[in-house]
């Protein structure tokens, strides 16, 4: 399998009047439909490693390639475009749009780009409101959904464009434990599905048990990383 | 472009009080522009109206001691031939004295072609009783010196001639031109009357001139000096004669416009600082869109789009309201006999002019705030959870 993700030698420091370096010279890579964990304490790095993966943050030093395109070079337009056709986010707070219903939130990505037929896209997002047991409140606005409705809509959302990636970041660490389960088991299935690729940054060792391969990073240094 | 304006209106929706207080804000403003505007103009064409309405716009008289024009003809056809004028009219006015009893009151005898003469003057519908000149013996009196005279239809007028000799001619109607020292004064007869009384034989005293485009006359009357080049005559239009009314005009129209430039600058300046406050409010939103991927022309169009839409609807509330206003206006300032103050004239030109300014700087007022919104970054949002 090729490398969806691949990073090399990556440094982050954020400048400020003490500058701090939270990622030293990171290399890492993930395969094409893979299912893949990154754990750590709070502070470790994880998210900001997340957020460069998405495009969100840059590297101070060393190089990104995203389904085989370096990204140091790429333009904000560029990588905006880069980011809407091959990665969906799903984050601890569901940062969903309240203005609008939870279909039209599932449906902004696509709108963005329009870049498949409006029908394949409907049928995918009735697949997606079934698969994510959503159906009944897809025209509910965000604000009349429960923790857990809101959080499956933002997983649509991050799956509409079928991406090649899905970046989780602590997904359900606003939930209950049976939205938690059930939230994981949606992942694995779309994995299998579709062969999205899915990294998954969680505190949660015993979720992290659940993935195909863990990467652990203490004090922005990878030290751990295990294959199943 | 399509999620832009999707955005925009859900935004718009979504902050009602603060949307509709700005719209209800940019209606006012923007029915003041319309109502001083279209008030203002409504003056400025009563009172033109009132001044040249019904008179001649450019009057060519001679220059010569004789003060007579001689083959008048050729000139009224090269005038013809410019194609800017919307009525010519030769006459052969002298002032002489009419007879009323043991007195004489002085008088202008008026020798017109009555179907030139109507185009400028509007004879026939002042005319409130008896009918126009029917021939060379008959004549029109105007209703002040008909009251004068206390004289009726058919009645004899007789006309002192500057050299002494009486000539009677019958009256065939009375007219009201609306002004007393004309209708007074003004004693109406044929072209060839005016001759024969004055003995001009063929030769007449002025050409007066109507033109569509009243605030031209001046460029007309310029361009008519240097048709018929003609050191004999001399060409005088109303502006030269009316100077001070013009720079009264001018100085309406000036004021009017700077009220209208600070109401748009206030329109602008209203848009754009509730839209600055809207995209803070809407950051994280802009936030999350950024990181799906949207591109930042379209996130500025959001704001673009909002700006429009404050306008589109603050100016068609605020164009009825001042329309409304300006009608209202009316009713309450009208004179004690229930006649209206000034006649009321909707240039639905500026009406459409303003429209399309409002629409133009409140969608401009959009760009300040969409700029903002470029600096917005997502991980930012995220960050801060």
């Amino acid at each position: 399998m090729s490398n969806v993700v691949e990073l090399q030698n990556v440094d982050k420091v954020y400048r400020g009047v003490i500058d701090t370096q939270v990622l030293f010279g990171v290399d890492l890579s993930f395969e094409e439909g893979s299912f893949n964990s990154i754990i750590g304490e709070s502070g470790s790095g994880k998210s900001t490693l997340l957020n460069i993966i998405g495009t969100l943050d840059k590297p101070t030093r060393g190089e990104v390639f995203i389904a085989g395109n370096r990204t140091n070079d790429l333009s904000k337009g560029r990588l905006a475009d880069l980011r809407n056709r091959t990665t969906g986010f799903v984050f601890q707070f569901h940062y969903l749009l309240p203005e609008f219903t939870a279909r039209e939130n599932v449906m902004i990505p696509y709108f963005i780009n329009k870049k498949e037929p409006a029908e394949l896209i409907n049928k995918r997002a009735d697949e997606l409101f079934d698969m994510l047991g959503i159906a009944k409140v897809r025209n509910n606005l965000v604000s009349k959904m429960s923790g857990g409705e809101q959080q499956r809509t933002a997983i649509a959302r991050a799956l509409i464009n079928n991406p090649k990636i899905v970046l989780a970041d602590e997904p359900t660490g606003n939930l209950d434990s049976g939205n938690t389960t059930t939230i994981y088991k949606i992942f694995r299935e779309i994995n299998e599905k579709y062969g999205t690729t899915f990294i998954i940054v969680t505190h949660d060792r015993r979720i992290a048990e659940e993935t195909d391969r863990i990467v652990e990073i203490k004090d922005g240094r990878i030290v751990v990383d295990i294959k199943k | 472009m399509m999620l832009s304006f999707r955005v925009a209106i859900r935004f718009f929706k979504s902050g009602r009080t603060q949307t509709l207080l700005i719209v209800i804000g940019i209606a006012i403003a923007i029915s003041i522009q319309i109502f001083v505007g279209l008030l203002i103009g409504s003056l400025q064409k009563s009172l033109v109206d009132r001044t040249i309405g019904n008179s001649p716009h450019i009057t060519i008289s001679s220059a010569t001691d004789i003060a007579t024009i001689r083959d008048w003809e050729r000139l009224v056809a090269k005038i013809e031939q410019l194609g800017d004028t919307k009525a010519i009219s030769a006459s052969a006015s002298a002032n002489a004295f009419v007879r009323d009893g043991e007195t004489d009151l002085p008088i202008l005898v008026r020798g017109f072609d009555f179907e030139n003469a109507d185009r400028i003057y509007n004879i026939r519908s002042s005319i409130y009783e008896g009918r126009p000149y029917g021939s060379q013996r008959e004549v029109l009196v105007g209703r002040d010196l008909r009251d004068e005279l206390e004289v009726d239809i058919g009645d004899k007028l007789a006309i002192l001639l500057p050299n002494g000799t009486v000539y009677t001619l019958t009256i065939s109607g009375f007219y009201d031109l609306g002004v007393a020292s004309i209708n007074k004064s003004w004693v109406i007869a044929d072209l060839k009357t005016g001759q024969k009384l004055f003995g001009f034989g063929r030769r007449i005293t002025s050409i007066e001139i109507a033109v569509d485009e009243v605030f031209e006359a001046d460029m007309i009357a310029y361009e008519i000096q240097q048709v018929l080049n003609d050191k004999n005559i001399k060409i005088e239009n109303w502006k030269e004669l009316n100077e001070e009314l013009l720079s009264g005009l001018d100085g309406q129209r000036i004021s009017s416009t700077v009220i209208q430039a600070v109401i748009i600058l206030s329109v602008v300046i209203a848009i754009a600082s509730v839209l600055a406050i809207s995209v803070i409010q809407k950051s994280r939103q802009i936030g999350i869109l950024k990181a799906m991927g949207i591109k930042d022309p379209a996130v500025s169009l959001i704001f673009i789009y909002q700006g429009f839409l404050i306008g589109l609807i603050g100016s068609i509330l605020g164009i009825t309201l001042g329309i409304g206003l300006l009608y209202a206006f009316n009713i309450f300032t009208s004179n004690p006999e229930g006649t209206a103050l000034i006649d009321l004239y909707i240039d639905y030109n500026f009406v459409l002019r303003s429209w399309l300014v409002v629409l133009l700087a409140s969608t401009l007022a959009g760009v300040i705030p969409a700029t903002k919104s470029l600096q917005l970054n997502p991980i930012d949002v995220i960050r801060e959870g």
